[in-house]
């Protein structure tokens, strides 16, 4: 790849594109929204959690300026809290259920409150999570992003020597190579991997399962395995051109972005992004951070079906993307030289028969066909499920969808020795899913070895009291 | 992590978190509630010949959106039977034995019916009783609550009554509608009480409805002056504990009551000589669950600060209190504004020109026009401070070199003539 700087902007005005979209709170703004908070009972929002983090508890630990209180309750229920505070997408999760959204249409600023309590113990050097006593026995974790970390942290915490396996040269997974960079740079990632290491977790980065160790070595050396492998590679297009220069999967533009050498990466001047998830919108998003001067966003249906958050689209929205609806890409086109993309080629479609649940499918449009010209294509069609290394495993269980099978309340697989979670479980979601199905691996983990069950912060929607029958 | 536990005038407790003779400790199931919570003891609400109470009781103060910042009550003691009372409290304490039970008590002014419940409670197992002199509506004009903790005579007579027939610790809790409340509480000590507990209810009158012209609470177009409490009141309740913290003649152990919600609250009245405190308004808006950050906060604040137990904070900083007259008068502090943080509000300018000494003009910094302090003309008195919206933006600067201190009582008693020295 070019090691040039092939942006029509400086380097200063990227770094500046490139600054936080959610700056931390001041004191006086975490002072005023921590009261602003009305200390739900059985609130709203720790029901919407994934983690069920006790939300009214962390805020009004830091109304009270019991900051390293207010820390240990997050990372009790979330050992990713740090990295949540800023990634999550909290307009569909916690601020979406918070009362202060339906009194005021203003939710309590939840993750930006977080982020304030981790970002304190973090700066302060402060251990809010202890090892337990050493019980003797080992667990292995394939995969150090949210799932695996989450795991090691609460295994750790039972006493497990836990040891993490990461193929990647650094560690937390697509939290320190995936997150858009506006929302969080490697740092916090890095120093939520820290605070597991200090529990006596070892991670050994550079170090592929199945490639540097093997499977039954890996089952031999520990007395149960996590898989916290998420999702492979971006999906093909299965169209001619796609080994074209100048076409990108968006993962690896992404992870070239993480490193913030913005000298070094590839932007072309039109830029024409394929898919429309979550993905899809870091993609553009981010392109025109770099200084694309047009960015197109290609997808064969309408913006009705398009699976990124309604904010997320918003967010596109305001860097004055293209949306081209309804429209299919069918070859990426090669410029005179006959090496580098110069038009991505599409059809249009049209809707045909709604089902009964009201999706519309999408069918191209013959004769349609049309070309735009651009010097960059970036693929954002979803991940692969990692299914050949998965099946290496014996009586693993993958479901139709590629998807590991498991026990939703132990996550142990079918195969007892293995338990599993995350996007490689749950076929991609959000991290603090990831983190949730770690917390819960660990205790069906524990179980399976001791027989003893645990119930960790926020393992289960907490259920205050039973509703009852009131006659009048 | 720091020790909480404290030993109250013989009676220990996993912690000094105990909740206030009030709705939140009305029957056994609830204390047992709390205690599940992390409550280190509970006061019993006030035993006695149940009364009948009235329909509505509580009425509050808000400040914009924060609500009950102060609270007042008609409530009277407990409307439950004494048998039913003693059996819960005896099925309490079996079940919580390392938790402290108090009992709090109010019956006629009969020498006889005080020995007889002390005795009742005593045989519950119970670890304590609580002496009611406070309660100052409904029960004081029936002679009994404040009508004896306002006379220190009857305070004095009732507490020793209470130790005649009973071994337990006797605490004698103190209202506060009292011009001094240094004589009640050496009535306390003086009728033989192992502790006081202080403050109870203020009297109050909470606001009027402008559309009825019926004050608040209303009961039936009527209402009565009624016991004000919550985080208004905890200024009064901190100078009352201090003023018997400091005093010789009081020399049993405080628990510290009034507006308590935070361990910050709590640990402020610790310092002021409180070994326990006692929590009713916030617990009665948000639930026992806040005893949790009130434990976790205190035992954080112990350890960063290097303190290994509870006890060791108890009443440090009564000798930081004294008479106005010991104050040094060659202390000066003048106001600093730091123009990074400054939002240009205007606040302390408006505040110092119309409510204290007219010495914060304003300067051209950069195109903007800033309030500035004219040290010559300030005389540090913290109103444009308190003011200030933004945190740490205005500081109190100290400007003496602190060689030269000089009290009021040592300027007097050199030069008689100067009592109002400069
Ligand atoms: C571009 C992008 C943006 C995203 N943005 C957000 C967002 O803003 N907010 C949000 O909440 N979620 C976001 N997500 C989703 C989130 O990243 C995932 O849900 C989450 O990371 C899943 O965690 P995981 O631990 O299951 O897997 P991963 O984070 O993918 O971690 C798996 C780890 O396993 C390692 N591994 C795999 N195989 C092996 C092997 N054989 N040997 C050793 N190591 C191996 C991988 O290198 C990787 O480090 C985003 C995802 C992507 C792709
Ligand atoms: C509704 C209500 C009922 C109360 N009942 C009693 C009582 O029966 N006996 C008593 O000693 N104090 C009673 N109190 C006073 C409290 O115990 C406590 O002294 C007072 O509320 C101050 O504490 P706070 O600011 O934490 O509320 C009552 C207070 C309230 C609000
Ligand atoms: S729902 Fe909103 S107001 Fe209620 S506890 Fe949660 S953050 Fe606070
Ligand atoms: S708080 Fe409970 S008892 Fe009081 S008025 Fe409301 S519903 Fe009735
Ligand atoms: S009150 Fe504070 S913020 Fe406002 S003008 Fe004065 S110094 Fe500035």
């Amino acid at each position: 790849m070019s090691t040039t700087h092939d942006s029509p902007i400086n380097l200063a005005q990227i770094e500046r594109n490139f600054r936080e979209i959610a700056p931390p709170l001041t004191e006086a703004e975490a002072i005023m929204e921590s009261h602003r908070c009305v200390y739900c009972y059985d609130a709203p929002c720790t029901r919407a959690c994934p983690t069920h983090i006790d939300v009214p508890a962390f805020i009004k630990k830091i109304a009270s300026g019991n900051l390293t209180g207010s820390a240990r309750v997050i990372f009790e229920a979330n050992p990713i809290g740090a990295s949540c505070a800023r990634v999550c997408p909290v307009d569909v999760l916690c601020e979406g259920a918070c009362v202060e959204k339906t009194l005021m249409a203003k939710p309590i600023e939840i993750g930006r409150l977080q982020r304030y309590a981790t970002d304190a113990v973090f700066t302060r050097g402060r251990d809010v999570l202890k090892a337990g006593a050493p019980n003797g026995k080992s667990i292995g974790i394939v995969g150090s992003g949210p799932a695996g970390l989450s795991c090691a942290t609460y295994l750790a915490r039972l006493g497990y020597a836990v040891r993490i396996y990461e193929r990647k040269p650094l560690a937390g997974g697509m939290d320190t190579y995936g997150m858009a960079e506006y929302k969080m740079t490697q740092r916090v990632s890095q120093e939520e991997v820290a605070q597991v290491a200090r529990l006596g977790v070892e991670i050994k980065t550079n170090t592929e399962i199945g490639r540097d160790i093997q499977l039954d070595e890996l089952e031999s050396q520990h007395d149960a395995v996590f898989l916290g492998v998420g999702l492979g590679a971006t999906s093909r297009l299965n169209i001619p051109g796609e080994q074209l220069e100048g076409v990108y999967d968006a993962l690896d533009f992404i992870e070239r972005i993480k490193t913030r050498d913005w000298a070094s990466i590839p932007i072309g001047r039109t830029v024409a992004v394929i898919g429309a998830g979550n993905t899809a919108i870091d993609a553009v998003t981010q392109a025109r951070r770099l200084g694309a001067k047009r960015v197109l966003m290609i997808y064969r249906r309408t913006d009705r079906e398009m699976p990124a958050y309604e904010y997320e689209y918003e967010l596109a929205k305001r860097d004055a993307v293209e949306f081209w609806w309804q429209t299919a890409p069918v070859e990426i086109v090669a410029g005179a030289d006959g090496t580098r993309a110069a038009a991505l080629r599409c059809v249009r479609t049209e809707a045909v028969e709604t089902d009964d649940a009201g999706r519309r499918s999408f069918r191209t449009i013959a004769g349609s066909e049309f070309e735009i010209p651009v010097d960059m294509v970036i693929k954002a069609l979803g991940q692969q499920k990692m299914v050949d290394w998965l099946l290496q495993i014996a009586k693993l269980k993958l479901d139709a969808a590629g998807r590991v099978a498991v026990n939703p309340e132990t996550m142990q697989t079918a195969n007892p020795k293995f338990f599993a979670g995350g996007d490689c479980v749950n076929g991609g979601r959000e991290a603090v899913d990831a983190a949730q199905a770690g917390k819960l691996a660990a205790q069906g983990i524990h179980l399976h070895l001791s027989g003893e069950r645990v119930e960790f912060a926020g393992a289960r929607v907490p259920l205050h009291e039973e509703t009852s029958e009131i006659k009048h | 992590m720091a020790d909480l536990k404290v030993n109250f005038a013989g009676i220990e407790s996993p912690n000094p978190f105990w909740l206030a003779s009030a709705p939140p400790t009305n029957m056994g199931s609830m204390v047992e509630r709390a205690f599940d919570a992390g409550w280190g003891g509970a006061v019993w609400k006030t035993l006695g010949e149940p009364i009948r109470n009235v329909c509505s009781r509580l009425a509050s103060i808000d400040q914009g959106p924060q609500r009950m910042l102060g609270l007042n009550n008609i409530e009277l003691i407990t409307d439950r039977s004494l048998e039913v009372n003693l059996k819960e409290i005896r099925e309490c304490k079996r079940k919580y034995p390392k938790h402290a039970l108090i009992i709090s008590l109010m019956v006629e002014s009969k020498r006889e019916a005080w020995h007889e419940i002390a005795k009742q409670v005593e045989d519950t197992g119970a670890d304590g009783v609580e002496l009611n002199f406070g309660c100052p509506h409904g029960m004081s004009e029936r002679g009994m609550g404040a009508a004896m903790g306002q006379v220190p005579e009857y305070t004095c007579m009732v507490t020793e009554w209470v130790k005649e027939a009973t071994r337990l610790p006797v605490i004698v809790k103190l209202t506060p509608n009292v011009t001094n409340i240094t004589p009640p509480g050496r009535a306390a000590v003086r009728g033989g009480a192992d502790a006081v507990s202080l403050i109870n209810t203020i009297n109050s009158v909470m606001g009027v409805d402008l559309d009825t012209l019926v004050p608040y609470p209303n009961v039936n177009g009527m209402a009565a002056h009624g016991g004000y409490c919550g985080p208004a009141v905890k200024p009064i309740a901190l100078n009352m504990v201090s003023e018997l913290a400091r005093d010789a003649e009081v020399n049993v152990p405080i628990s510290g009551i009034g507006g308590i919600g935070t361990w910050r609250d709590a640990a402020e009245f610790l310092l002021l000589g409180a070994t326990t405190v006692q929590v009713c308004t916030a617990v009665m808006h948000y639930g026992y669950r806040i005893v949790e950050d009130m434990i976790d906060g205190l035992s954080n604040y112990l350890d960063d600060k290097g303190f290994h137990s509870v006890n060791d904070i108890i009443g440090l900083s009564v000798p930081r209190v004294t008479d106005w007259g010991n104050l040094d008068l060659n202390y000066k502090t003048v106001a600093r504004i730091d123009h990074q943080k400054c939002i240009q509000c205007n606040l302390c300018h408006i505040a110092c020109e119309d409510g204290a000494h007219q010495c914060i003009p304003f300067t051209e910094i950069d195109g903007k026009r800033f309030p500035i302090v004219d040290e010559h003309e300030c005389v540090g008195c913290n109103l444009c401070y308190l003011v200030c919206p933004v945190p740490g933006c205005i500081s109190m600067v100290r400007l003496d070199d602190g060689s030269r201190p000089l009290t009021w009582r040592e300027l007097t008693t050199r030069e008689p003539e100067t009592m109002t020295a400069d």
